[in-house]
């Protein structure tokens, strides 16, 4: 059997969810999650009203960010992730997860070279991105500001 | 607020949310993008949709639905250099990472305690 039908033998005999469930499971539980996310921004509108609301944003990110990582480490997130898809990656929870997963996988290959520098694995691509498309939308923008 | 704006609230919350990690998982079961592209699209995405001015207006609507995405830190990076870059150079190009600095520092502090006290468990297959 060539390489080929090797992949078409494999995509008709692998077990296959139906795409309707998958987009229902991402919608429902990536919608539950920003639910969780505006709750958590309610209760530090309610609990430090005196705050600016980037502070409040910054709160909210980072409590979100805590439970993804900490959900993760109980090892919930990853379940959920295997319902989810999308619904668990795309939310900021799902960042913390990709920063927690391989830090904890690779720690058997020590602090430094395991879990130090491991735990970028996905997030460095996303930090680099972001950073990069940051400085680029500056500079138009000081550009245009000087113009 | 009354409860039912509270309903509203949350229901755009949930629909707006629920779209977003729609389009992922559309994304997803259509090109077999991996976990490390959706996020970098996602969050290429919200910079853009910040960029554009656009971004406040879906603010407004959904609330966390488009800024507890990934989007939502994408947004935030891009709306640092926007309003640094009427100071200076040198704001426009810095003030994207100082706005999302809570957030990452809360990412990398949190994934290393949590890698530092669990034990990854054994993958069924």
């Amino acid at each position: 059997m060539d390489g080929k039908s090797y992949c078409e033998y494999v995509s008709k005999t692998a077990p296959r969810t139906s795409e309707l469930k998958t987009l229902l499971a991402a919608f429902a539980i990536g919608g539950l999650i920003c639910m969780i996310g505006e709750g958590f921004s309610d209760l530090y509108a309610f609990l430090l009203p005196e705050a600016e609301e980037s502070v409040r944003g910054s709160l909210t990110s980072a409590t979100m960010i805590f439970f993804g990582a900490l959900f993760t480490g109980f090892g919930i997130y990853d379940k959920i992730g295997g319902v989810a898809g999308a619904g668990s990656i795309v939310p900021i929870t799902g960042f913390a997860n990709s920063i927690a997963s391989p830090a904890m996988e690779f720690r058997r290959e020590g602090i430094i070279f395991g879990l130090m520098a491991k735990m970028f694995v996905i997030a460095g691509p996303v930090i680099v991105t972001g950073i990069v498309s940051s400085v680029i939308v500056g500079v138009i923008y000081r550009i245009i500001a000087i113009v | 607020m009354e409860w039912q704006e509270y309903l509203i609230k949350y229901g755009k919350v949930f629909l707006v949310g629920g779209a977003v990690c729609l389009i992922g998982q559309i994304l997803i079961n259509r090109t077999k993008m991996t976990s490390a592209r959706i996020l970098v699209t996602f969050l290429l995405l919200g910079v853009a949709l910040e960029a554009f001015g656009v971004f406040k207006y879906i603010k407004e609507w959904g609330g966390a639905g488009i800024t507890a995405p990934i989007t939502g830190f994408g947004a935030l990076l891009a709306k640092g250099a926007v309003e640094g870059s009427r100071i200076s150079l040198f704001h426009a190009v810095t003030f994207g990472l100082s706005n999302v600095s809570a957030g990452l520092t809360a990412a990398i502090v949190c994934g290393f305690f949590v890698a530092l006290i669990f034990k990854p468990k054994p993958k069924k297959l």
